[in-house]
């Protein structure tokens, strides 16, 4: 049984000249969530038959599905009538408990220190908090998998305690090192590799988040829950852990 | 046990990748698609060669790029002017060439466009990784090894010489100058920025800031403001201009990250991405608006008058 308000009809936009993205809700539920991991395999099984050479690809996330089709086999029109008649399939034979099936619970270390984490004590002002307090909030409840992009092995885990929830960096950093644990807005994730990015940094995880020579790729998946255990300087070290000279002071 | 021959890499110069079309398929763990910015010079080299579009050629950045034939084939260079020499030889850009076993290519540093793609006959054969070759550095995925190319390594490839060389002739090769307008279909967040900040976006002139990459060129200009800090993460496609909140545009290219948070106003046609991908900093654009079935017309169009272009025969 669906809710009254979670019972919005998904709605579909333009993204780009070869892209349309679903949206479905326009905030973070569990039960959004597994009306998106319904949909984005309900397209897939469909891409697997008539719809193959149309769809290129998809991208879901927390509450939409970017899809992205084939401009010399079909047009946005065409793919936005495919798109509506699956999702209407969706509405008919929604399953509520759906992504609670296939999840699993990873836990990962993360070395949470003014040092490791150069913007703890920008949230602690923000939010009037300890930073004992912000590590304490952020490793007490379990975080569910909504999406993974941006980089390889990029997992997008919320949602976070509203009070250390915190803006994006005005200016994205131009570097980010591999293993930063952040947050962005109610957002958390571990950035996999070192890239640019925007995320308030609290921590350093020295688990892989992405290896190509490792079965599975990645520890998580859509869907799964994660849960934070903090650990000391010496625990991270010995796990593989690496920290820059001087990182929390150069960031 | 062989050794894989083809050619030698003596100088990678600033920054050389290997590319095919890209990698499309693999965005559920993240990877973005990588491939030429430039696709329509990279279709251009491969034509040039006789080959497949999508076959793998090494996309040559700023130049000061020099290979070491160790075969006889053939190749051609097209894109951005550097200029080629081949044993110290000038040779001419947009045609088809042979070389033979110990022959010095250089490609020098280019006056106008940054970008020029170097085909080989039959295209270099590098292992796929997720469906592609194309190099992604910051994945660390694809190419030879994840990254771009160094002194002493070797791009194979067969020997496999054409009989026939071909040519585009001067007026159909692509003309890169220092100022493009990048014509942009509104789409994502567009509702939250306002109409006159839609059209200060589509009036103002920006220039390429000093951070322009194949993830994604960076511009300054006129601030433009949206009434929404950040967005829920979502799918991020091709060509995407990300306003962050310092108002600044961000076009995102082929290295993209596949997921982001900042509210976009619109996306950038793929032809015009192209000639982005041939800017450097202090170079300016316009952002002009088209709808979505502009933006198909423009391509279909672009499309049909490639395929209709002949190359000519030549020596």
């Amino acid at each position: 049984m669906l809710n009254e308000d979670e019972f919005c009809r998904p709605t579909i936009d333009i993204a780009g000249e070869n892209a349309l993205i679903i949206y479905f809700s326009n905030k973070t539920s569990s039960n959004t969530s597994a009306k998106i991991q319904q949909a984005e395999k309900l397209i897939r099984q469909t891409m697997k038959s008539g719809f193959s050479i149309d769809i290129i690809d998809l991208i879901p996330s927390y509450a939409s599905i970017l899809v992205v089709f084939n401009m010399l086999a079909t047009d946005h029109h065409q793919v936005r009538n495919k798109l509506r008649l699956l999702l209407h399939n969706l509405d008919e034979n929604y399953d509520e408990n759906y992504n609670d099936e296939q999840s699993s619970i990873v836990e990962l270390p993360v070395y949470y220190s003014i040092e490791s984490g150069p913007d703890l004590s920008v949230i602690a002002k923000r939010s009037k908090l300890s930073v004992a307090q912000i590590i304490d909030i952020h490793q007490t409840q379990s975080y569910r998998v909504y999406a993974i992009g941006f980089a390889p092995g990029f997992a997008y885990l919320g949602e976070v305690d509203q009070r250390i929830a915190a803006p994006r960096l005005s200016t994205p950093r131009m570097k980010v090192p591999k293993g930063a644990v952040a947050i962005a807005d109610k957002q958390t994730a571990i950035y996999p590799s070192t890239s640019p990015g925007g995320w308030n940094i609290i921590g350093l995880c020295p688990i892989d988040m992405f290896n190509v020579t490792a079965t599975p790729i990645m520890p998580v998946k859509v869907g799964d829950k994660v849960k934070f255990r903090a650990i000391d300087k010496r625990e991270f070290l010995s796990l593989g852990g690496e920290l820059a000279e001087g990182f929390g002071k150069i960031l | 046990m062989s050794f894989p021959t083809g050619f030698l890499v003596k100088d990678p110069g600033m920054l050389s990748l290997v590319q095919d079309a890209g990698r499309f398929g693999a965005y559920s763990i993240g990877l973005t698609n990588g491939g030429p910015v430039d696709s329509e010079a990279f279709q251009w080299a491969n034509r040039l060669c006789a080959n497949a579009l999508n076959a793998t050629a090494i996309e040559v950045s700023i130049g000061g790029f020099a290979l070491i034939a160790q075969i006889d084939t053939t190749i051609a260079v097209a894109g951005a002017n550097m200029p080629l020499k081949i044993n110290h030889q000038k040779k001419d850009l947009w045609r088809s060439i042979n070389v033979k076993a110990g022959d010095l290519i250089e490609l020098g540093f280019a006056s106008q466009g940054i970008r020029s793609y170097l085909a080989v006959a039959g295209g270099f054969t590098i292992q796929e990784v997720f469906g592609s070759t194309a190099t992604v550095c910051r994945e660390g995925v694809g190419g030879l090894t994840g990254d771009k190319l160094k002194k002493g390594d070797i791009l194979p490839c067969t020997n496999y010489r054409r009989k026939t060389n071909l040519v585009l002739p001067e007026p159909f090769r692509p003309k890169y100058c220092k100022e493009v307008v990048l014509r942009t279909v509104p789409s994502y967040q567009q509702k939250h920025f306002s109409s006159f900040q839609q059209r200060l976006f589509f009036s103002s002139e920006y220039e390429i800031s000093k951070s322009f990459d194949r993830m994604g060129y960076r511009l300054t200009g006129r601030k433009i403001k949206s009434d929404i800090e950040g967005i829920l993460s979502e799918g991020i496609c091709y060509g995407a201009v990300q306003i962050p909140a310092d108002g600044q545009p961000i076009v995102l290219l082929n290295d993209r990250q596949t997921i982001g948070g900042y509210p976009k106003i619109g996306a950038v046609s793929s032809i015009d991405t192209a000639k982005l991908g041939q800017l450097k900093q202090g170079d300016k654009v316009h952002f002009d608006f088209i709808s979505m079935e502009q933006a198909h017309n423009y391509f279909h169009l672009n499309l049909s008058r490639f395929n209709r272009q002949k190359l000519h025969e030549c020596d």
